[in-house]
């Protein structure tokens, strides 16, 4: 157990609240001045179906799940399909509290509520109880709550007692609810959560737990926000006002959140028939000159492949989400996967014209939306930010102030109609929209409506005024130029820092991650450098035009590097060696594919095995050396 | 002041001013009835007061998409089957503008089959001209979507097992409030279309008979038609809708026995068009999004100020 921190489970059946009650709890332990982190873990399913999330809190910068935790509370799970029969499922309702046991640590605590689970039912419990040294606290939560309130107030209940176990000040709960709650429950709610509170001090000695939570303090006030929110805040302050989708888990928290602001503020929200026509809609937004994005999955996003083409040749600024799960195909809706990368990079025909961000935390998802729209907006050409479903639903927390920026609803190299009276037009009239000269590559655009503007897009090669045209002469000049924008964004991307190092400088080994693997792997570096190991890490944010100077400094820098990535192909490995080929042989690979992200202990016993250059490992990684010379 | 003096402005408008300056010549195979979609299309516009700056065609691939090509206005050559969300997306962001979309039966009753549903049920405010033509003309000949059954082509040689689309029963059930056919060989019915159709203020959608003869020689250059509207020996009222789906039903089991219905078939003057019903619900703003991004004194909602309290 670590002394500094307390990493707390809450588990119940999906439908059971269990979302809302951690967020509220990891809030409350945020106020208090702790850094959060949350990681939930939940099934395809709506109702039913074991659920958890984890809330850690520490002092100092929580970055990832732990290994392992310490606080049990095992709700049972209200929407067992089977309470009754045990055939085929087992007792269902009991499983919050039975599947749960294997990453708590010893000395753990757990708190179960005796009024839904038998503890009997659980095979050895009292054995394992022992053996591990937990300290155990059966409480008729579900009891508690009927009695004062409603039954769905036992999570009120589990927060109380974790409060008196733990040694949170039951206020900075109170505090919170009154915040959150509408009159009406809130008071019940209050009851609840004291009366469990008092209850568990009054029955029970608590000298021998040594689970407690932390102090902390802040230096400025934080915010508690996920990757999603982080995404849509970014996009709005670009002044985006149009989205278009079509639901898909993960990505449909962004669509959601942008959903209900939009029309707020005079934007526009369109949920519509398919994927084709949600990233259709974008690009025909976008050319009318507002600022438009679009989303979807893995499955969506793959139809989304000709429109996000058309966006590439007809130069439409559009931002794309992908909120990456694991595949192929359905493969497993609810769960995280890294394995997309090649699909966003790659997809849809012809040479590739496109900029991908991975963002690796919520902070970053809103830093990297509000880049991929400038970048979109500035260059004319479409943004993606690939995700995952781990990101998307991460709590953390954040300085306020990180947000308290200056909106940007600059449409970029957009001509007035004055700009457009002086520009140059072919001789047939029409406005040259897609001129061979500029040296950036962008070639200013007018939008219709505007007079003396009219112009062709298509997703045909054309000439400078929109034409259809195979000349080879035009196809090579239109070709470059658009190629040129790429050369341009990576210079203006340079040194912006998207892509991030961690860890002293002058370290020995190198450890390569993106997206939301990256917090994980950072927490890994910690303990490695503290175990005397001297490990950097480097975490790319830019995937494409691929930021090929950094990536080889960090890798001339040190001996050998292991490239950190959930999926089973190796693909980010793949994506640097296609860059920077003659470091093949320094590059290992660390992978998982299982449907669960990688725990920072898997990275650390990764590591050691790239030092030894061995493979075994008991858990479900995978270890591919280097190439060797 | 808006920042698109086109859209609304009052003037006299030339029909020529529709015609390219200078290249591109359309490419059309002679005789082609592509070539009557754009002369009609250049009628009707001038008429219905829409000059060419405020005016977006938006096109599918095929024969068809090319319309844009050869048309003096703004234009976007989207992709196949996708002409109707881009169209609806830049009406939605700039309702001022004039949007026309246009393309193949291939692309609009087949790849694009979903979003033609789904655009005639939104009654999305702009207007789509199918070029049908009965064929893939592009692809040079296969059977399309609106060949009649057992049509043979390269790709169907023991001729089409399927019956065809129809085109204008499907619109009505999906919940167009205007739907007409017309033909490439009667340019003043088809301009006269077109213009009522701009006009309208919902989704109207017109089934255009394209003569192709290149690859549809054994079909019908679409002649003689017969204008339902006028013709005495139909009866209908294009405002009821049991009647109109019963002379759209005729029109188009009359067509493969090479009898060529034309007119208007279908017209709901009282149904809100998209636009007004998102407005209706406070999902749309009055002033065009588009104008937003050129109001330098506009004040651009911030999340900082809007949501991050709720964060704390
Ligand atoms: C996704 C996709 N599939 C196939 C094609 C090839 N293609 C181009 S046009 C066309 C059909 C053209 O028929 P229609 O839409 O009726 O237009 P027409 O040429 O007859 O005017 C096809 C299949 C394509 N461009 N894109
Ligand atoms: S192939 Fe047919 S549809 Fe295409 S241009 Fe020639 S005649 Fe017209
Ligand atoms: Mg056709």
């Amino acid at each position: 157990m670590t002394d500094d921190e307390l990493i707390w489970r809450i588990a119940g059946g999906s439908g059971d609240g269990i979302a809302s009650t951690s967020q509220n709890f990891a809030k409350a332990l945020m106020r208090s001045g702790l850094d959060v982190f949350t990681h939930r873990h939940y099934p395809s399913r709506i109702r039913g179906g074991h659920t958890y999330t984890e809330v850690r809190a520490a002092p100092e910068d929580v970055t990832s799940r732990g290994d392992g935790y310490d606080f049990l509370l095992a709700l049972g799970d209200s929407f067992a399909r089977n309470p009754q029969e045990e055939a085929y499922y087992g007792t269902e309702e009991i499983k919050p509290l039975s599947e749960n046991l294997d990453d708590l640590r010893e000395g753990g605590v757990i708190v179960y509520d005796s009024g839904l689970i038998d503890a009997d039912e659980v095979p050895n419990f009292d054995q394992r109880v022992e053996e591990n040294n937990w300290h155990v606290f059966p409480l008729d939560l579900r009891g508690l709550a009927r009695e004062k309130g409603r039954e769905v107030m036992r999570n009120t209940a589990g927060v109380g007692a974790t409060c008196a176990i733990a040694d949170i000040p039951v206020e900075a709960i109170e505090e919170l609810m009154e915040d959150a709650m509408p009159e009406k429950i809130l008071e019940p709610n209050l009851e609840i959560l004291n009366e469990a509170y008092d209850a568990v001090l009054e029955d029970y000695d608590l000298s021998g737990v040594e689970v407690s939570c932390p102090d902390g303090e802040h230096e400025e006030e934080q915010v508690l926000v996920n990757g999603s929110e982080g995404i849509a805040y970014g996009a709005f302050d670009e002044g985006c006002r149009f989205i278009a989708g079509y639901p898909m888990t993960p990505w449909t928290e962004v669509f959601t959140i942008m959903s209900k602001v939009l029309p707020d503020v005079g934007g526009i929200s369109e949920q519509v028939e398919d994927e084709i026509a949600a990233a259709s809609l974008a690009i025909g937004a976008a050319h009318t000159g507002v600022k438009a994005m679009s989303g979807s999955s893995g499955g969506g996003f793959a139809l989304m492949s000709e429109p996000l083409g058309l966006a590439e040749m007809s130069e439409t600024p559009i931002v794309l989400l992908e909120a990456a799960r694991a595949g192929p195909s359905t493969g497993m809706p609810t769960k995280p996967e890294q394995a997309d990368l090649e699909h966003v990079l790659y997809t849809s025909q012809g040479d590739s014209n496109r900029v991908v961000f991975a963002p690796a935390d919520p902070a970053e998802a809103y830093d990297h939306a509000r880049r991929a729209f400038e970048i979109a907006y500035e260059y004319q050409i479409p943004t993606i930010i690939l995700y995952d479903q781990k990101l998307s639903g991460e709590y953390r927390n954040v300085p306020a102030s990180h947000f308290d920026r200056e909106p940007n609803p600059d449409i970029g190299q957009t001509l007035t109609e004055e700009q457009i009276a002086d520009a140059p037009h072919e001789p047939g009239g029409k406005f040259q929209r897609f001129r061979h000269d500029p040296e950036d590559g962008v070639s200013p655009r007018s939008v219709p409506g505007q007079k003396d503007g009219r112009f062709l897009a298509s997703g045909n090669e054309h000439n400078e005024a929109g034409h259809i045209s195979e000349d080879p002469d035009n196809r090579v000049a239109q070709v470059d130029r658009r190629t040129r924008k790429l050369e341009t964004i990576r210079e203006d991307l340079d040194g912006n820092g998207l892509n991030v190092t961690y860890g002293p400088e002058d370290a020995d080994y190198g450890v390569l991650a993106f997206g939301s693997m990256v917090g994980t792997v950072e927490e890994a570096v910690d303990r490695l450098n503290d175990d005397d190991e001297s490990v950097k890490a480097l975490a790319v944010g830019e995937l494409a035009p691929f930021p090929e100077e950094e990536v080889r400094e960090f890798i001339e820098s040190v001996d050998r590097v292991m490239v950190v990535e959930m999926n089973a192909s190796a693909q980010f490995r793949g994506l640097t060696q296609k860059h920077l080929g003659e470091y093949g042989p320094k590059l290992s690979s660390l992978l998982k594919y299982n449907g669960n992200p990688f725990e920072p202990g898997e990275v650390v016993e990764g590591f050691h095995n790239t030092v030894a250059d061995e493979e075994p490992t008991d858990h479900q990684t995978t270890f591919v050396p280097a190439g060797g010379d | 002041m808006s920042a698109f003096s086109a859209i609304g402005e009052e003037r006299e408008i030339d029909q020529d001013e529709y015609t390219p300056g200078i290249e591109p010549q359309p490419t059309w195979c002679p005789g082609c009835g592509d070539f009557g979609v754009l002369k009609a299309l250049k009628g009707a516009l001038p008429e219905a007061g829409r000059t060419p700056d405020e005016t977006l065609t938006v096109t599918g691939i095929g024969c068809s998409g090319k319309l844009n090509s050869y048309f003096n206005s703004y234009g976007f050559h989207t992709i196949h089957g996708r002409a109707l969300p881009v169209a609806r997306a830049a009406k939605l962001a700039n309702p001022g503008l004039e949007v026309i979309a246009a393309g193949g039966d291939g692309d609009g009753y087949g790849i694009g089959g979903n979003h033609f549903m789904h655009t005639a049920r939104e009654n999305h405010d702009f207007t789509y001209i199918v070029f049908n033509n009965e064929i893939f003309g592009l692809t040079k000949g296969q059977t399309s979507p609106t060949s009649p059954k057992g049509h043979k082509s390269k790709t169907q040689p023991h001729g089409s097992a399927k019956e065809p689309v129809r085109p204008l029963s499907l619109s009505l059930t999906a919940g167009a409030s205007f739907v007409a056919r017309t033909a490439a060989v009667n340019p003043n019915q088809a301009k006269e279309l077109i213009k009522e159709a701009i006009e309208h203020d919902g989704f109207a959608h017109i089934d255009f008979l394209t003569q192709c003869p290149t690859w549809n020689k054994d079909a019908k250059q679409y002649v003689p038609y017969i204008d339902v509207n006028e013709n005495d020996d139909y009866d209908f009222d294009p405002t009821n809708r049991e009647e109109a789906a019963e002379m759209m039903r005729e029109t188009e089991n009359a067509l493969h026995e090479g009898k060529v219905l034309t007119g208007k078939y279908y017209v709901d003057e009282d149904r809100p068009s998209y636009q007004q019903e998102k407005q209706q619900i406070g999902e749309m703003p009055e002033e065009p999004l588009a104008e937003r991004y050129f109001d330098d004194d506009y004040d651009w909602e911030r999340s900082a100020d809007m949501f991050i309290d709720d964060h704390k």
